[in-house]
């Protein structure tokens, strides 16, 4: 097998925070990935690849909003091989995606020299302590809906059943919520009779997903809702003890700012020598 | 008259169903143009799955180049599935374009491309979904005109109680020419009605109308005669054959869609037709002559195309790819133009020469390797003289030592089986060949990780080629011979972990086998499994093989015919076959010649490098072979 020059390593690494809107809720979280990448590529940015015998190019997810679920923050991180301004990537990249996958922020990885690539990626979904999720529910009163949640609150523990990826599991919903409260007002406002509700969930082990606090509701107060509840996911980051809101995750980021040009070079150079990143298997057979 | 998109309807419906994204449109490069400043509106159809239908280049073709013209429109529809049926019925939507969400009944051309005969119980599925009526003679001016195309469209008899119109051939040229009679009958205040457009279409020789054709039959059940029964109508039909694929550069904007699809690169055809003259190959008996397309307009179409898609991936289409006169030069230009921009080339269809490996070769200094497939299509050296594959056992063998020596460990190889005349040693033949690829993939490299797959598909006899004449192989006699084979290679211990083999049972070829040559009397039997719940034929976890011959045997109780004489039967020369009226150009002598040959085992050249053959297709459509070399080659861009 002929072995081609060894990819562009990276320069600069980018967070992403985007949202999907309206219709593009739809999209499962490859569905997304597909239309980034295709995306990355119009736009002509400067994405590196991983080495080996299919490159793929270097842009990782955390925790992905589930097909259906809109959302107003979700976080992808891209790898450049050439440094670009956030500001003109951020806008590039939005007018290469379909409307309602929309760029709302990128922010360059603060890194402090010489720390591990690999640590990064889970260093920043570490952050991701917490969503905020706004449920609709066409149909339902927001007296009904009040009364749902007054009783919710009110329990120690609801358990709920589901069906995850290791079989049926039974798990408490209401610990992983922090606050969770009707929103009158955005009901009032809304094009439909409805009950929109605000909640504020950490993020746990299973995961306690908006269906679930539903199946909780159902199971407290009866609270079963005409046609399938409008889902999205309006925040996510540290959450804050104090307040029970949700802090900026970029901020972090923000604070540190960017590395210095020649400290990232000298970062890349030392690359290729780091455990786990060698050229694939593939290759070295060859 | 207003027609408001269904979407709002969908929405609330779409989280019960499995992938939503499919019925939610939004590709880059779809659009969506104002009804009510078009005069004529096309929905175009696929009639499978959205993830199978939207790679689809015909339909893509035809929607750019429909929505190019001012005062026309047109946008895509695609089957839906069990699930999404079931949410439509229950809430009364009806099928609906992916682009704007219109009702496809309100359109005036309601299109669909058949590529294969398995999708004819989609299309009713469609139709009853739309409110249009099933059946043509009871549709009014109200319903959109029902028009099959596509490859299957060259016997449109088993559904021609459901169409409006066929047209057989390329696309372009005749969409549009079919777009100014509608306008004109429009403009005109419909003259006559539905009636007066078929009419009117017909007319022009270019567009088979099968309800202005009476077909009578023998008592024996053999067609006695097909014949218009009112003045005005051609006796034959003719195919359409675009002449300069350099004036139609399409797609220019290929649809980029969110959702998960089975091709997931951009397409460029390379040339159509195909004069290699495989006997059992349908697609090139009825695109011939060849025609290619310049180097520079494929260069341009592929930076253009990569530039509007974002694709990673490119394919070069063509029924034999390596067989352009300037492939090397198209393949070195892409190859430098990509190199090191992680865009893969791939070249589909390949002969099995050693050429392909230089090829091959070119093709993955862009940074990925795509497989090599290579299609022997029969197991022994008389199979494939039968078939008119001029390929050797010694050929095939030196080409995949190139491979394996080239860095390639596995290669894939395709055969058939069920062909005319075959034995049960021609099969197994195929796990002699198979050995050898391996034996001397081991012995190029010294490794012991060499692999091939064997893909094995059933053999169809099909309209318009030399084994339209030909009896099909029952599936028993062919699930035998398969089985036999994997028996062959499972026994052996010193090759057999190394050789993957993949084949279906032989019972779907048989359906296949029915819809491809039937007559208008198999209408009876698509509407029964239709009606018995027959969708999706084409996937086998939704067809079902007793549903087929159970719905045959009740539709086709009180005539002289049954689905075995409709497959297994050899028919002879003078009997009339039900496409005797649908003109591909063939010369009707020449296939019966060439059908004799083939028993015999005498091969026949490809006209493009020797004499013609007089197969009858350039004298009777006025065309000619359309090949290069330009002697241009590929300017560098500047690939960003």
């Amino acid at each position: 097998m002929p072995e081609g020059p060894a990819p562009a390593p990276v320069s600069q690494r980018l967070r992403v925070r985007y949202a999907k809107r309206g219709r593009l809720r739809f999209t499962s979280h490859r569905d997304i990935s597909r239309a980034v990448e295709r995306a990355v590529r119009r736009a002509g940015i400067p994405v590196a690849f991983s080495a080996g015998f299919t490159p793929h190019p270097k842009i990782s997810y955390s925790g992905a909003a589930a097909t259906g679920v809109a959302s107003e923050a979700e976080y992808l991180e891209i790898g450049l091989t050439e440094p670009r301004d956030p500001a003109r990537v951020r806008a590039d990249l939005d007018a290469a995606l379909p409307p309602g996958l929309d760029i709302l922020d990128v922010v360059p990885v603060a890194t402090a020299p010489g720390e591990a690539r690999a640590a990064r990626p889970s260093a920043f979904a570490d952050r991701l302590e917490a969503s905020e999720w706004r449920i609709r529910l066409d149909g339902v009163s927001p007296g009904d809906a009040a009364a749902a949640v007054a009783a919710f609150m009110a329990a120690e523990e609801i358990e709920v059943e589901r069906l995850t990826k290791k079989g049926r599991r039974t798990f408490d919903v209401r610990a992983a919520v922090s606050t969770i409260e009707p929103d009158r007002r955005a009901a009032e406002a809304a094009d439909a009779p409805c009950a929109i509700l605000r909640m504020v969930v950490r993020h746990s082990t299973p995961a306690v997903r908006p269906d679930d606090i539903l199946t909780g509701l159902r199971q407290v107060a009866d609270l079963a809702p005409p046609s399938p509840p409008l889902v999205t996911r309006l925040a996510q980051g540290p959450l804050d003890a104090a307040t029970g809101g949700l802090a900026d995750p970029l901020d972090p980021d923000r604070e540190t700012g960017p590395p210095h040009g020649e400290d990232a070079a000298t970062g890349v150079g030392r690359e290729p020598a780091l455990p786990g990143d060698a050229t694939s298997a593939d290759a070295v057979s060859a | 008259m207003p027609v408001e998109s269904i979407f709002p309807r969908l929405e609330p419906l779409l989280p019960r169903v499995q992938k939503p994204i499919q019925y939610v449109g939004g590709e880059l490069n779809s659009q969506i143009k104002d009804w009510d400043e078009a005069d004529v509106r096309w929905a175009l159809m696929y009639p499978d799955a959205y993830e199978v239908g939207l790679p689809n280049q015909g339909v893509q073709i035809l929607y750019e180049i429909l929505n190019e013209r001012d005062g026309v429109l047109a946008e895509r529809t695609y089957s839906v599935w069990p699930d999404m049926e079931a949410v439509m019925r229950e809430h009364g939507i009806p099928q609906f374009t992916v682009d704007a969400h219109r009702p496809v009944g309100a359109f005036d051309v309601f299109g669909v491309s058949f590529s294969t005969e398995l999708g004819y119980t989609n299309l009713l599925t469609a139709l009853d979904l739309a409110g249009i009526p099933l059946e043509a003679a009871d549709r009014t001016g109200e319903h959109p005109i029902v028009l099959a195309g596509g490859h299957a469209a060259f016997n449109p008899e088993p559904i021609a109680d459901f169409i409006d119109a066929a047209v057989l051939g390329d696309g372009e040229e005749i969409a549009l020419a079919i777009t100014e009679v509608i306008r004109e009958w429009k403009a005109e205040g419909r003259p006559d009605g539905r009636d007066g457009l078929l009419m009117r279409l017909a007319a022009s020789g270019g567009v088979y109308v099968p309800r202005f054709y009476d077909v009578s039959y023998l008592p024996d059940g053999r067609i006695q005669r097909v014949a218009p029964n009112r003045p005005g109508v051609p006796w034959r039909v003719e195919k359409h054959t675009v002449m300069d694929l350099d004036q139609w550069p399409y797609p220019k904007k290929p649809l980029v869609p969110l959702a998960e699809t089975v091709h997931e690169r951009f397409s460029v055809e390379i040339f159509r037709g195909c004069t290699r003259g495989c006997r059992f190959c349908q697609a090139g008996m009825i695109t011939r002559p060849v025609r290619e397309r310049s180097i520079t307009t494929i260069g341009a179409m592929v930076d253009q195309g990569l530039k509007e898609s974002g694709f990673q991936e490119v394919g070069l289409l063509s029924l034999s790819s390596a067989d352009h006169s300037e492939i090397a030069e198209v393949a070195k230009g892409l190859g430098d133009r990509y190199e090191g921009t992680n865009t893969s080339l791939s070249l589909p269809s390949t002969r099995v020469d050693a050429f392909n490996i230089t090829l091959a070769n070119e093709f993955s200094r862009g940074g990925r390797r795509s497989g090599l497939t290579f299609a022997p299509e029969g197991g022994s050296e008389r199979m494939r003289k039968v078939i008119n594959k001029m390929v050797t056992e010694d050929d095939l063998i030196r080409t995949v030592t190139t491979a394996y020596e080239n860095g390639w460990r596995q290669v894939k190889l395709y055969f058939m089986c069920g062909l005319p005349t075959e034995e049960d040693a021609d099969v197994l033949a195929i796990a002699d060949m198979a050995r050898r690829v391996i034996r001397a993939g081991r012995e190029a490299t010294g490794r012991k990780d060499i692999r091939c797959t064997v893909s094995i598909g059933g053999f169809v006899p099909k309209p318009h080629t030399p084994f339209q004449w030909a009896a099909q192989c029952d599936h028993e006699t062919v699930d035998r011979r398969l089985r036999a084979l994997k028996d062959a290679l499972r026994g052996d211990k010193e090759y057999g972990r190394a050789i993957g083999l993949r084949y279906h049972d032989g019972r779907p070829s048989i359906i296949e086998g029915l819809l491809s040559r039937g007559d208008r009397r198999v209408g009876k039997v698509i509407r029964a499994v239709w009606e018995d719940g027959g969708r999706f034929d084409g996937w086998s976890e939704h067809f079902s093989y007793e549903r087929w011959t159970d719905c045959a045997a009740k539709a086709l109780a009180g005539e002289p015919v049954d689905l075995g004489w409709y497959t297994v039967r050899e028919r002879d020369e003078v009997e009339v076959l039900p496409w005797d009226h649908l003109d591909a150009g063939l010369d009707r002598e020449w296939l019966w010649q060439d059908w004799q040959e083939a028993v015999d085992g005498t091969e026949v050249e490809d006209c493009r490098w020797t004499p013609c053959y007089d197969c009858g297709v350039c004298p009777t459509m006025g065309t000619e072979i359309q090949i290069g070399p330009t002697g241009k080659r590929l300017l560098p861009l500047s690939v960003v």
